[in-house]
């Protein structure tokens, strides 16, 4: 791999479910040609699924940009959503706001964020009522 | 094992892709978030969810293979979009415990 940082960036789009995973589906073949470790792919794969599943169900969309550099992939998901009002509670495992119709389509577990946490190196959340909300999540790549 | 192994004893009808790939384990689960982080790449993984979230969980796992039991109807659009994303997906009659037993014995006569 280069030394240089390769940047991406994706519209997470909320009009219906059928993208859903389209970015982390993307940068999880990005750092697949690239030789990434598989099971550090799998990480970020799955924590910025996570994420990108969160705008499109809690904030209707959103927006995910990616930087990969040689030693680690920072992931920024960001959406102008209704924000969190109880970050605490939502960390918690379980915890989910997630309506009937969103359940049906198997996702409101309440484990996304929890997730996120376990698979990530560092992680900061963001949020502003009524503004949106900003998740950041790191992983190193040689860790 | 490969998927074509258990395909017949199995009841299993093959929607897209094929039964070459090998299965290296069973995983069963409709939550999806819970799915993603606890199935295993080479699962054949068992849901009765039905929509199309069901393949980005699949690509983004890696498993062998994702099989909808119990004659659950099978929208044209989750075929659709199976065959675009190149993930192989199966129906059979069976239950999700029947279908993991009945593959349990299978694998044994195979090894
Ligand atoms: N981007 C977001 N915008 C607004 N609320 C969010 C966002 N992400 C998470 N939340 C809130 O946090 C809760 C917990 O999130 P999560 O752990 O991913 O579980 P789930 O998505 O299954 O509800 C959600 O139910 C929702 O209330
Ligand atoms: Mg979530």
């Amino acid at each position: 791999m280069s030394n240089q940082a390769i940047t991406l960036h994706y519209d997470i789009d909320a009009v219906d479910f059928s993208a859903a995973g389209e970015a982390s589906s993307g940068v999880k073949r990005t750092l697949n040609q690239l030789g990434v470790n598989p099971a550090v792919v799998k990480r970020i794969a799955i924590a910025m699924y996570e994420a990108e599943i969160n705008a499109i169900i809690h904030a209707g969309g959103g927006a995910a940009d990616v930087e990969i550099t040689p030693e680690r992939v920072e992931v920024k998901i960001s959406d102008n959503g209704p924000g969190i009002p109880d970050l605490e509670k939502a960390m918690t495992a379980g915890w989910s706001t997630a309506s009937e119709t969103v359940r049906e389509l198997g996702f409101g577990a309440g484990m996304g964020l929890p997730n996120m946490k376990r698979y990530t190196d560092d992680m900061k959340v963001e949020s502003k009522v009524g503004e949106g909300t900003v998740v950041t999540l790191i992983v190193n790549i040689n860790s | 094992m490969k998927i074509n192994d258990i395909l017949e004893e199995c009841k299993l009808k093959l929607i897209t892709g094929n039964g070459d790939r090998e299965i290296k384990g069973f995983y069963a689960c409709d939550l999806l978030s819970w799915a993603i982080s606890h199935a295993n790449e080479g699962d054949l993984w068992i849901t009765v969810m039905n929509n199309i979230n069901i393949l980005a969980v699949a690509s983004l796992v890696d498993v062998a293979c994702i099989v909808i039991p119990e004659d659950i109807e099978i929208p044209s659009v989750l075929i659709e979009k199976a065959e675009e994303r190149e993930v192989t997906l199966l129906s059979t009659p069976m239950q999700a415990a029947e279908l993991i037993i009945k593959a349990h014995e299978l694998s044994k006569n195979l090894s």
